[in-house]
């Protein structure tokens, strides 16, 4: 039917690419992203409290939610190893497409298109939020952003890997085109948390997702290599 | 000589074949998982999966909310 080995080995490398990748993620996210959203939520929370008061509700309805601490960690590392897990699997697509690395620095260079492609150009648009930020309708924000990523990483490989100059340029167009087009806005654009803590973690989380994005890109180089 | 072309296009199509089975089908299977991964953990909305993976959502900067 078709080849399993093959299969096989994509997917135990991106299955360890995803653990490391995910659990380097969580640990560099306590340097900055995390106190930061900590931080933010309080605003948040407080913002809610001061609305519940005012309009004197109090019908009180929450889902489950991990606890703060240990338990919200640990939900956060499985989250992050679920993206690692499928980011790899994605980025191992590619390779097996277009040949298998025969170097983990080759792995990286996919991985700093994967950080362009998912991250860097939908944030362009989107930037990433800290809760309590006013944002336009979820699914004008997750079309924009879904169509963006597409784009983003057709353009890229029509620029890296076009053989006419016609079709490079086609790919360049592709990679301005949803920034010409813009992003969703809020209406009535707002934040319960202050401006700083937000520039804080737009910072926070574009270092965090290079060093997810290279270690995805170095790791899968090395686990799935080319054998010599 | 009529037997070349058919050679040749014998090889050729054993050559196509063996590219889906090498790499096309595999890579599609692997992207199709990813994708139903990333999903899970980035878009589900179902508000338990939502929670779980809020803060990993927050930093990649899936459009959450």
């Amino acid at each position: 039917m078709f080849n399993l080995t093959t299969f096989r080995e994509l997917v135990i490398a991106a299955l360890w690419t995803g653990l490391l990748a995910g659990l380097l993620l969580t640990a560099v996210q306590q340097i900055q992203v995390i106190p930061t959203l900590l931080q933010a939520e309080v605003y948040e929370e407080n913002a809610a409290a001061a609305v519940v008061a005012n309009a004197e509700i109090s019908h009180e309805h929450h889902e489950w939610q991990p606890e703060n601490g240990w338990e919200r960690t640990i939900f956060t590392a499985v989250a992050n190893i679920s993206l690692g897990v499928g980011f790899a699997l994605l980025i191992g697509a590619v390779m097996c497409l277009r040949g298998r690395p025969g170097h983990w620095r080759t792995g990286l260079l996919w991985g700093l298109a994967g950080y362009l492609t998912f991250f860097v150009a939908p944030s362009l648009g989107l930037p990433p939020e800290v809760p309590g930020t006013e944002a336009a309708k979820l699914a004008d924000r997750q079309s924009w952003w879904l169509i963006t990523v597409l784009d983003t990483g057709f353009g890229l490989s029509l620029l890296a890997f076009a053989l006419t100059k016609t079709n490079k340029f086609f790919g360049a167009v592709l990679l301005a085109a949803p920034h010409l087009i813009g992003a969703p806005q809020p209406e009535v654009p707002g934040s319960a948390a202050p401006a700083e803590l937000a520039q804080s973690f737009i910072t926070a989380t574009v270092f965090a997702n290079a060093v997810f994005w290279l270690a995805i890109g170095g790791l899968m180089g090395q686990f799935y290599k080319k054998e010599s | 000589m009529p037997s070349t072309p058919v050679l040749l296009d014998n090889a050729q199509t054993q050559a196509r074949s063996e590219v889906l089975k090498d790499k096309i089908l595999p890579a599609m299977l692997a992207g199709i998982l990813g994708l139903s991964l990333l999903y899970a953990a980035g878009f589900a909305e179902a508000a338990q999966v939502h929670n779980a993976a809020h803060d990993g959502r927050h930093s990649a900067s899936f459009p959450c909310h």
